[in-house]
């Protein structure tokens, strides 16, 4: 089987981390975010995927051919020469997709959950029409475009967007599987595949939705990047409880990378991601934060609700809190307080940042 | 023989001083470790000849006062009183209400120091450019050199570039007078009485003649034993021979809000470094890290791995866990800094505590330090109905739960608080 990632463009949402990485290879709960796609579309039983990409990059190139290796499978990207939205690129990918008559999967790449392959093409056998995507359940439908479907068989009869009155508390979550006739549908120009081709399909009563169990999010932007780490630890917690790191100092859920050095005195958790080679030095609390491959936390500080990007310092009694995000080696000054910064890579901070702002 | 007077206020004055006025009269608010007038004290006794020194102000006698009086007494090894005012009678009106107390005894001259400035008190320097000036009569009030901008906050002296005498007077002009200010330390001989009496007089007659022409006086005879030094005597006295400039250089501060405690704090530490290393908190290795001059009192537990400085001074009784930090800070007696919490620019009130990781800091109000000359500016606490970011202070017995970041904020004392707060008064 095939899929194809609509990985797309500059990943602006994530910055300033995918100003050094491409998004699809900055770590989510140490494993690069596209890895978490690749693994689980292989376990289904996906030999081939497709990148979708609008723009090239050596190192995500690089990175495939790596991967490709590792997981035995084929991986091409197909770039846009311009943006194609949600429905072009697959136009553009046409001949690769229909290189076999199977059913294809097509998936956002900031979607993070417990991916639900096997149990979608089960489900889309089961129906035999053109589409089916996978929904999730949101407490507040009205911030979203809703699905309203049959609830026995799953049939979409329509799509809402932001709906003012109830009608559906199930979004998209950005998760396909289609046969290859529903490439006669797409033409090769920007098109969303959301607005254009799921309601023509829906009408023509093609389109069937399978409702995902346990946790979702889009981590497109550092917020929902640190939500959907709560969620993803706390589904290891569920299925792999062991991968977790316990003992004294360490409270709930917790993933640190068996080459991370951690001091004395410490409190770390709940919730937190330690990367490859991050050293935290004595008498640190952190709680909700991800810390990126080859940082250093010093003695003392306090980090909350941080994202801090590879290989920066972050210096002795600093305060880090309300979706702080390092970019790429930076190092913050002892004793200074941060309250929802943002700094670009390469840069050191001599100043304390009260309120939240954007660090050039 | 010489005596001093230090002139200390009541409790309706330092009200910039809140909450920290609460708990202590605010001539007793310890910088760089001991009380205010404490260095007010030091310095009169290093006077030759010194024989008393008398406090005057309009606070109930009280067991802070009394006690303060009696360890100073001990220590200095001087007689030291205070004379209570029966109301707030202004710079001039209490040494003037208290002549004979201060005369008993005829000393020739006698120093008059405000307690709220921080200073050198170069005491023996006026003592000798009074001699130099030849005329044993001769007042002197001790200058320093302000901004032009600044010194519209402060009395603003002319003089006589050669002769240093005092030739206009003027407490803080609408528009610029000079640079040289008012330091709020002052020689006088006796004579003084005599023109602070004329003053008194006339203001007495000028209200008896109100009276009889019938217009409202509400209770004048004590509005007569109301003297200002500044306004009613200086400005009388300038240009007619008397009054003198002693100029100094040396470090000089008003201490009038508690931001400004902390600069005061500063800079006594570092006239200690000077003279008085003894006084300071060496680096040792089974101490904590000391950065800079840092005061600790010999009773406070300091963990090892603390890193203190500079500008900090620790009182009686306090607890400094393991990795904890703390810069330009006053920590009073009794507080209770907990494992890795970091404070900046902050007083901490007596008894306060502090949870782990919490996170106490301030933003300095410290004079431009690209001006010689500027001052500690006078500080409004709202400026467009926005709190001033200012010093934090925790009153007396304040709690700071663990883990919480309190910034720019003042808390009023017994308070418990529960989460993180910023750029508030908390009642």
């Amino acid at each position: 089987m095939k899929a194809l990632i609509l990985v797309g463009g500059y990943g602006t949402r994530l910055r300033p981390l995918t100003l050094s990485t491409p998004k699809p290879l900055v770590e989510f709960c140490n494993k690069p975010i596209l890895l978490h796609q690749l693994e689980a579309l292989r376990q289904a039983g996906v030999d081939h995927v497709i990148l979708a990409v609008s723009y090239m990059s050596e190192v995500l190139e690089g990175a495939m051919r790596t991967q490709e290796q590792r997981l035995g499978i084929r991986i091409s990207l197909s770039h846009e020469k311009e943006p194609l939205g949600t429905a072009g690129p697959l136009a553009l990918a046409r001949e690769l997709l229909t290189e076999s008559s199977e059913p294809f999967f097509v998936l956002n790449s900031d979607v993070i959950c417990d991916f639900p392959f096997t149990d979608l093409v089960r489900f889309h056998k089961h129906h035999g029409k053109e589409g089916s995507i996978v929904v999730t359940k949101v407490e507040e439908p009205s911030k979203y475009g809703v699905v309203v479907c049959e609830a026995e068989t799953g049939r979409i009869h329509r799509f809402v967007e932001k709906p003012q009155v109830f009608v559906s508390n199930k979004i998209n979550a950005g998760m396909y599987i289609f046969n290859p006739s529903l490439l006669h549908r797409i033409q090769l120009r920007p098109t969303s595949i959301e607005k254009e081709i799921f309601p023509v399909m829906a009408q023509d009563a093609e389109l069937y939705a399978m409702e995902l169990q346990g946790f979702w999010m889009d981590i497109g932007q550092p917020k929902d990047f640190l939500t959907g780490m709560c969620m993803f630890l706390q589904s290891l917690r569920v299925q792999h409880p062991e991968r977790l790191h316990a003992g004294p100092g360490f409270v709930g859920n917790v993933l640190v990378d068996p080459s991370a050095q951690i001091g004395e005195n410490c409190t770390i958790g709940p919730n937190v991601t330690i990367g490859a080679g991050v050293v935290v030095e004595d008498g640190v609390r952190i709680k909700r934060c991800t810390i990126l491959k080859g940082s250093r936390i010093r003695s003392h500080s306090w980090l909350e609700s941080c994202i801090v990007g590879w290989l920066s310092s972050v210096g002795q009694w600093v305060r880090m809190e309300n979706v702080t995000v390092l970019g790429e080696d930076v190092i913050v000054n002892d004793e200074l307080y941060l309250n929802g910064a943002n700094v670009l890579p390469h840069k050191s901070i001599a100043e304390s940042v009260p309120e939240p702002r954007i660090i050039m | 023989m010489l005596k001093a007077v230090i002139l200390i206020g009541g409790p309706q004055k330092g009200t910039r001083f809140r909450p920290l006025s609460f708990e202590v009269p605010k001539p007793l608010f310890p910088v760089a470790g001991v009380p205010m007038i404490q260095h007010h004290i030091e310095a009169c006794t290093k006077v030759p000849s010194m024989k008393e020194i008398v406090l005057v102000g309009f606070y109930q006698p009280n067991e802070a006062l009394s006690r303060f009086l009696v360890s100073a007494q001990q220590e200095f090894k001087i007689p030291i009183r205070y004379l209570q005012e029966y109301a707030a009678l202004g710079t001039g009106g209490g040494i003037y209400h208290f002549r004979d107390q201060i005369l008993s005894g005829s000393p020739e001259a006698f120093f008059v120091l405000n307690a709220d400035v921080c200073s050198e008190f170069p005491l023996p320097e006026m003592l000798a450019f009074q001699q130099q000036r030849g005329d044993p009569h001769s007042f002197v009030m001790l200058g320093t050199t302000a901004n032009r901008k600044q010194s519209l906050n402060y009395g603003c002296i002319v003089a006589n570039m050669e002769t240093c005498e005092v030739l206009h007077y003027v407490e803080k002009p609408s528009t610029f007078v000079s640079e040289i200010i008012n330091c709020g330390i002052y020689l006088f001989t006796p004579a003084i009485f005599q023109h602070i009496g004329e003053v008194f007089q006339r203001t007495q007659q000028e209200l008896l003649l109100g009276a009889c022409l019938g217009e409202e006086s509400p209770n004048g005879w004590q509005r007569a034993e109301v003297i200002r030094l500044e306004q009613d005597i200086f400005t009388a006295l300038a240009g007619r021979g008397k009054l003198y400039v002693y100029k100094t250089d040396g470090f000089w501060s008003q201490i009038k809000s508690a931001g400004s405690a902390i600069y005061a704090s500063r800079l006594y530490l570092s006239q200690y470094s000077q003279c008085h290393p003894e006084r300071l908190a060496p680096n040792s290795p089974e101490g904590p890290t000391i950065r800079g001059n840092v005061y600790l009192h010999p009773t406070a537990s300091i963990d090892r791995s603390a890193v203190l400085g500079p500008n900090v001074s620790i009182g009686k009784g306090v607890m400094v866990g393991a990795g904890v930090r703390v810069r330009e800070s006053i920590i009073l007696h009794g507080a209770s800094l907990q494992d890795h919490t970091c404070v900046l620019n902050s007083i901490v009130g007596w008894d306060s505590t502090i949870g782990r990781w919490a996170r106490v800091e301030g933003t300095p109000s410290d004079p431009n330090p690209n001006d010689p000359y500027a001052k500690i500016d006078s500080e409004t606490l709202f400026r467009d109905g926005r709190l001033t970011p200012s010093i934090t202070i925790l009153g007396c017995n304040v709690t700071i739960p663990a883990e919480v970041v309190i910034l720019n904020s003042i808390v009023l004392p017994h308070k418990e608080l529960s989460r993180s707060f910023k750029n508030q008064i908390i009642l």
